[in-house]
């Protein structure tokens, strides 16, 4: 297994880890402002895609997309995702510290165990190396 | 259990399986592909956009993104993004570490294990 990321490779895992929280937020804003949508008016979900907010969460999901992508040509999926969880954690730490917002006991716990759960993963091998990856990478003898 | 609320999970539950799904076939296509770093130094960055389009999996892992991008819509649309968003984000690190070990064959180790427990249960108090 491979652990050797460049500090622009943890850029690009930042990057991961806030589009895709903050996508998340705006979109949530946005469908919550449309109102409730059923299957028989879908008209109402395109109205819903017009929301400056849902169109704001798009985009960054979007961007959200192209990190991804990169992130997991060169990382594991089990070492990628948990990049996006530690979102959370910084929208919970930006609600306590810039809105002033409670942080109950139990969110506390929450964000101790991501930040314990990411740490496990950071501090481990960022890829699998399968046996025909190898063999590729080295070449002929 | 109320018909909304049997929406809601049948909808979580769509988005799970098709968030996994969307996830291991656009890991496993990139993992086919190779490092995007190396592709843009050698082509450009037309170049490495060309090649990630040009992958079918990957094509088909988008399909599964937006089906799963669909029901995150309805279900945010029935019930509170404070029940959706952590019920299907920490249920998809769970089937996720299950589905990459199977079909992507990453090592998966205890690491690893503790730590997609520890994130699924951290995402549920978070949000309580």
């Amino acid at each position: 297994m491979k652990h050797t990321l460049s500090a622009q490779r943890w850029l690009i895992l930042i990057i991961v880890m806030l589009t895709a929280s903050a996508g998340d937020t705006l979109l949530g804003v946005g469908m919550k402002s449309a109102g409730p949508i059923s299957l028989h008016h879908l008209g109402a979900l395109i109205h819903a895609l017009l929301n400056p907010m849902v169109i704001a969460g798009i985009v960054l999901l979007l961007g959200f997309m192209a990190a991804n992508l990169t992130a997991l040509s060169w990382a594991d999926l089990t070492f990628v995702l948990p990049s996006t969880a530690f979102g959370y954690v910084v929208v919970a730490l930006l609600a306590r510290f810039w809105l002033h917002e409670n942080i109950s006991a139990s969110r506390w716990a929450g964000i101790a165990l991501i930040i314990a759960g990411v740490g496990f993963v950071a501090n481990g091998p960022s890829r699998t190396e399968h046996k025909s990856e190898h063999l590729s990478t080295t070449g002929p003898v | 259990m109320s018909a909304p609320l049997i929406h809601t999970w049948a909808a979580i539950g769509c988005v799970v399986v098709t968030a996994t799904a969307g996830d291991i076939l656009i890991a496993g296509a990139m993992q086919r592909l190779g490092d995007l770093d190396i592709i843009r130094e050698r082509s450009g960055i037309w170049g490495a956009i060309r090649a990630v389009l040009s992958s079918s999996m990957l094509l088909c892992g988008i399909g599964c993104m937006a089906a799963s991008f669909f029901s995150l819509l309805f279900a945010l649309s029935w019930a509170d993004v404070s029940l959706v968003a952590p019920a299907t984000a920490s249920l998809t690190f769970i089937t996720n570490a299950f589905a990459a070990k199977f079909f992507l064959h990453e090592n998966v180790d205890r690491r690893r294990w503790i730590a997609a427990i520890f994130i699924c249960a951290g995402v549920l108090l978070l949000t309580r």
